[in-house]
């Protein structure tokens, strides 16, 4: 753990080197999905609300998966930049290193540009909760807080296998963003607005319904019933984490190298 | 003239190599048709009559623009010429015997086509194949479908036109990130990408009016399901003319200007 954050700390200081173009990025990242939000905006001012949900509790869940995706895209790069490591065998420096193959890659990259969007979304966030009737408790944000954690670990857990992926393809293969930013887009709506097979889907085999929209109608009070059990719910995305370990190091015993 | 073709032809032979990225590209806007339409059902589910889309062309929409997004889309760049101006390499380009502008209009041009001729067929061949509600129309009519096909290519042409402004502007400020957000995504906003404008207030489909994004993605796709009537397609015909002669112009101007004094970058 200490030599992570020896790691995080040099790429951090690294990436500050270049002021200018640092700050216009996280701008510009800033911006670009406002016009998303305007666009989500104007869907509830012309159609009222979504299966029940409001414009606010959809705002809500917006914020929760924008600000882990925002946390996952940057701490989570070095999974994500992992077929160009793979391609320049890279990855045979790290296997000889005397640590773990997955804190080294996760320590490879790191995209502190993304706090723009983790700005924006936590603005959404402060949005969203002014907008809502909840009376909190401590429950209430614990399970807030368990959401963030669990969907940004099961972002990561997705990079980790998008990259593992690689072991075999060598290249980055695009169709693998359906399920970070095609998710991020189209997931951030509460699930159950799709048909059931796309609820279960994202229920049982990706679980962002856990941390998605089950604990935010017992967060809202949409659902009685144990708000203890709510608040442990997205802890099932610290879960989903595991599998994906086990599927990265299957992978790194099948690593050929490509180098010379 | 000649050249310019011929360049269009290599271009557009080049990027139809890219046959294993269509295929990604493929699979990931089948994905986001699919989810953009079961959205919208849910959405339509509480007052269909509100919009001003129904909503069977509400889903021929959305199966057009995924189709034919690489025709539709402002953000959509190639790096390679923004390289060339940072890096340098604009000096072996500006050796060329032809006009900078045209030769780069056909090179964005050629790369959408090729990259569009890949896509289309097979996700409106799927599309089409749906059950009901979610499946593709037939146009509204044959004389529908006609002014479909005039408003499409003279909006790619308009929507190439508005693009090489963003290129234009990197020479002055050597780095494409400011003029990509401020056009590529108000543009993409006001040209209908972002929600269809007949579900916009108003006061705002007024303004996307009077601004030239709207002709690009917005015009073709409703008057292939008739949401447009065919007098008014007419109509539209001349402004997007209007609009394409305009932007061409003063690009092909400021371009001229710009390149006459060009500071070539890098050793």
């Amino acid at each position: 753990m200490k030599l992570y954050f020896k790691y995080v700390e040099l790429l951090f200081r690294s990436q500050l080197q270049y002021r200018v173009s640092f700050y216009m990025t996280i701008l510009t990242q800033f911006l670009i999905p406002l016009t998303a939000y305007a666009g989500i905006y104007l869907l509830f001012d012309r159609f009222g609300s979504i299966e029940g949900w409001s414009a606010y509790e959809v705002f809500l869940c917006f914020a929760v998966m924008g600000m882990s995706f925002a946390v996952s895209t940057c701490l989570a790069r070095g999974f994500d930049m992992f077929p160009g490591m793979i391609k320049n065998a890279g990855f045979d420096r790290v296997l000889v290193r005397p640590r773990g193959t997955v804190i080294q890659v996760l320590g490879s990259s790191l995209d502190i540009k993304r706090a723009g969007h983790l700005i924006q979304a936590m603005m959404v966030l402060i949005i969203a909760i002014s907008g809502i009737r909840v009376d909190w408790s401590i429950i209430k944000s614990i399970t807030l807080i368990n959401m963030i954690i669990g969907a940004t670990c099961i972002f990561t857990g997705i990079y980790m296998l998008q990259a593992t992926m690689a072991f075999w393809t060598v290249e980055a293969i695009e169709v693998a963003n359906i399920l970070t930013h095609g998710v991020k887009e189209h997931a951030s709506y509460p699930l159950n607005v799709y048909p059931k097979w796309i609820t279960r889907f994202f229920t049982f085999v990706i679980p962002f319904a856990t941390v998605n929209y089950l604990p935010l109608q017992s967060l809202i009070g949409h659902v009685d019933g144990n708000e203890v059990f709510y608040m442990l719910l997205p802890l099932v995305g610290i879960l989903f984490i595991v599998p994906c370990v086990f599927a990265w190091r299957f992978g790194v015993r099948h690593y050929r190298s490509t180098g010379s | 003239m000649k050249p310019y073709l011929s360049a269009l032809r290599v271009r557009f032979l080049n990027g139809l190599q890219y046959r294993a990225a269509a295929l990604g590209g493929l699979a990931t806007q089948f994905f986001w048709g699919v989810m953009l339409v079961f959205l919208y059902h849910a959405f339509y589910k509480n007052g269909p009559q509100s919009s001003g889309l129904g909503f069977s062309q509400l889903v021929t929409y959305i199966w057009l623009q995924q189709a034919f997004l690489a025709l539709l889309m402002l953000f959509e760049y190639d790096f390679e010429l923004f390289d060339m101006i940072t890096s340098g390499g604009i000096s072996y380009e500006l050796c060329r015997p032809i006009q900078l502008f045209g030769f780069w209009y056909v090179k964005l041009l050629a790369r959408r086509l090729s990259s569009a001729v890949l896509r289309f067929a097979p996700i409106l061949a799927i599309a089409f194949l749906l059950p009901e509600p979610y499946k593709m129309s037939l146009p509204y009519s044959p004389v529908s479908f006609l002014l479909f096909l005039i408003t499409m290519v003279l909006g790619v042409l308009l929507l190439v036109s508005i693009s090489m402004i963003i290129y234009i502007t990197v020479f002055k400020t050597m780095s494409p990130v400011g003029s990509m957000a401020l056009i590529g995504i108000t543009g993409e906003f006001f040209s209908g990408m972002t929600i269809p404008i007949p579900m916009m207030p108003q006061w705002l489909q007024t303004v996307c009016y009077f601004l030239p994004f709207r002709w690009t993605a917005d015009l073709p796709l409703r008057v292939y399901s008739g949401n447009i009537a065919a007098s008014e397609a007419v109509i539209s015909i001349g402004v997007q003319i209007i609009w394409i002669l305009v932007l061409v112009s003063t690009g092909a101007y400021a371009m001229n200007r710009i390149t006459r004094k060009v500071v070539i970058q890098g050793g």
